[in-house]
């Protein structure tokens, strides 16, 4: 990094310092605080922090975090690299992280959806990973067809290969605009926000899943050389080999993500028969999927954000006996409209123990009135737990549903547990 | 329930086009409202590649972005089934880029006016800024509705025309023009208040029930009632 010119080596070590203080003064991680500092000093640090490394930017509506952490095991191989494990997606959380390893020839970069365009511009990166697009936090996110038309924009004024999952027609439009690119068949569960063909409007033709096609344009899912198929918990690479994937994270989402890190690994040049056991190392991320024990009781915590998200966590529930206690808050960071409830379907949870809690509980109430599943309304998860521990004391094990600010709560109620 | 048929039919138009926010939500509602007196419902899901049946009770039309939005619009004109359903007299329920599209007129991402299917006389243009959150609104008296609440999300400026009527006026939130929210024309009504908001207001549900059905029973107060409460004591 000394080939940087001494404003940006400047702006970057004052952005250090910033992250630093705000780590010591307990007011956050300090990736946002630093990367702000630093720009205010040198606008382009972003782009000449890049230059030089092989950047991945990672990005989509679900899964980014995890995908990127995966992905970042998977490379460890090459040496050092510069990752936003926080999951401080936006430019700011990149400088600071880029910063912090200067000597890192790689880059993971977790990216917020908005900002792909504005980042791939300024970091050229190598690799561009694209998994999902769907309505998420509506009152203050870009529609989503506008998105997917800026990707495919910024993707077009690019020499970046994309790595991006066909079976989602949005990110598949967006994919197609890159000049080289890896399609990748990591499924797609939630469909309710492509129906219609991203070209022309037709209302595409999607069977058999996961083949999709415009009867009106002609538009298609490009080709796949990557597959993942959740019944036999396998991956099948290029050369048609087929692997077994045995992930420690749970759910048909986490195959999708890993299936994408073992291609992105792969355009590395690291061997899937490599990268797997790297991706088995990881069992949870930012306390997502983390067991917690208490008074007995195994508590899975599962954070998910919007309707295709909570469709997952539903998947990957435990038997009908254990209980499910649904977390639903409002706050900016969730996004203060709770319309998104009424796009789940939440029949499935019926034969099972439903409680609901947080600032929107009413919401949740009346969504599972009107889908005939009994419920019952609680304050906090310690509560609910020795509610279940006095009914039966053989109880093991309760799963978590909660958003955002939700999920952050109840943690925080287990002491940051990792 | 128009002729001699028993069964209440509701008609979800374009869920493939216009499902943005929950809309789904107004289906389920009216459906339950319904069938907790004894009605028996139909419900039909019209994609926007089928035609538009015209024997339908209520029809609901959703939200969308402005692309979808767009694009609905000119299906729903060129196939013509709602405009001859509300022409027979069905109620027609549109939240969102659903109200804009049944008016006369409303505003493309550049503003240029766009012909909408014409069953409610009112025109939409695009505002300088984006109405975003919680708004509360007293429906005119004669509609027997009250106050109602729900969370809107859109750039939309609403002028009403001789014909149809200001739905209400707003209290807390944008709506139409900051003054009034929402129109109504005959059994045809549109409303700002975006996905489920009849889950949100119960009254506004059973409005549409009346309409189709006469009088119909009370309901003992449930979760919609004190969701209705509880939105409304937050946001005044
Ligand atoms: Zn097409």
């Amino acid at each position: 990094m000394s080939e940087l010119p001494l404003r940006a080596q400047l702006a970057a070590a004052l952005g250090k310092g910033a992250a630093s203080l705000s780590r010591a003064t307990g007011r956050g991680d300090g990736s946002v605080i630093g990367g702000r500092v630093a720009l205010k000093v040198e606008p382009d640090l972003l782009a000449k922090l890049a230059r030089g490394r092989r950047i991945a930017l990672v990005s989509a509506t679900n899964g980014k975090t995890t995908t990127t952490r995966l992905i970042t095991s998977a490379l460890r191989e090459l040496g050092g690299i510069a990752t936003n494990e926080h999951g401080a997606n936006m430019p700011t959380g990149h400088i600071t992280a880029l910063a912090k390893s200067p000597d890192a020839r790689i880059g993971v970069l977790e990216t917020d959806e908005k900002y792909l365009p504005q980042v791939l511009r300024e970091t050229k990166p190598a690799v561009v990973v694209l998994m999902n697009l769907s309505r998420d936090q509506m009152d203050r996110a870009s529609e989503i067809n506008l998105l997917a038309k800026k990707w495919r924009d910024a993707l077009a004024k690019s020499e970046t290969h994309v790595i991006a999952n066909a079976d989602d027609p949005l990110v598949a439009w967006a994919g197609l605009g890159a000049r080289y690119a890896t399609w990748v068949s990591a499924g797609q569960r939630w469909k309710e926000d492509s129906w219609c063909c991203p070209e022309c409007g037709g209302h595409l033709k999607r069977d058999p899943d996961p083949h999709w096609e415009c009867p009106e344009c002609g538009l298609r899912r490009p080709d796949t050389t990557w597959s993942v198929d959740n019944d036999n918990d396998t991956v099948t690479d290029p050369n048609a080999q087929e692997l077994k994937l045995q992930l420690n994270l749970p759910g048909d989402a986490n195959r999708a993500n890993a299936v994408i890190a073992l291609a992105t690994a792969a355009a590395y040049g690291i061997h899937p028969k490599q990268a797997l056991p790297r991706l088995r190392e990881i069992e949870s991320v930012a306390g997502r999927y983390t067991s917690v024990v208490t008074n007995g009781v195994e508590v899975r915590l599962l954070l998910s954000k919007n309707p295709a998200g909570w469709l997952e966590s539903f998947a990957v529930l435990d038997p009908p006996r254990v209980p499910v206690i649904l977390s639903v808050n409002a706050q900016i960071p969730d996004g203060k409209d709770t319309s998104w409830l009424w796009d789940v379907d939440y029949t499935v949870l019926k034969g099972r123990r439903v409680f609901v809690m947080g600032e929107r509980r009413t919401d949740l109430a009346l969504r599972l009135e009107t889908d005939g599943v009994p419920f019952e309304i609680a304050d906090r998860v310690d509560q609910i737990i020795a509610t279940l521990k006095s009914e039966q004391p053989d109880i093991t094990k309760v799963d978590v549903i909660a958003n955002y600010t939700a999920f952050q709560q109840i943690r925080t109620a287990y002491g940051r547990v990792q | 329930m128009t002729d001699t048929s028993s069964t209440l039919r509701i008609v979800w138009i374009y869920p493939d086009l216009l499902s943005t926010y929950g809309d789904q939500g107004n289906v389920l509602i009216l459906r339950r409202r319904a069938e907790l007196r004894g009605i028996r419902t139909e419900t039909l899901h019209v994609h926007s590649s089928d035609p538009v049946p015209v024997e339908g009770d209520v029809y609901l039309v959703g939200g969308g972005e402005d692309r979808p939005q767009i694009l609905a619009a000119e299906r729903l004109r060129a196939d013509g089934g709602l405009k001859r359903a509300a022409d027979r007299g069905a109620a027609v329920f549109a939240v969102c880029a659903g109200y804009q599209i049944i008016g006369e007129s409303y505003g493309d991402d550049a503003d240029n006016p766009l012909p909408g299917v014409g069953i409610l006389d009112v025109r939409s243009s695009r505002g300088a800024t984006r109405a975003v959150g919680e708004i509360v609104a007293d429906v005119v008296p004669e509609l027997g509705v009250g106050r109602i609440t729900g969370f809107e999300n859109h750039q939309g400026r609403t002028a009403i025309g001789p014909s149809a009527r200001p739905l209400s006026t707003t209290v807390k939130g944008i709506g139409n023009d900051d003054a009034t929210e929402g129109a109504y024309q005959g059994q045809v009504l549109g409303t700002y208040l975006h996905g489920p908001a009849l889950p949100r207001n119960p009254a506004l549900a059973d409005l549409l029930l009346r309409w189709r059905v006469g009088e119909i029973a009370p309901l003992q107060p449930s979760w919609g009632e004190k969701l209705h409460e509880e939105r409304l004591a937050a946001a005044l």
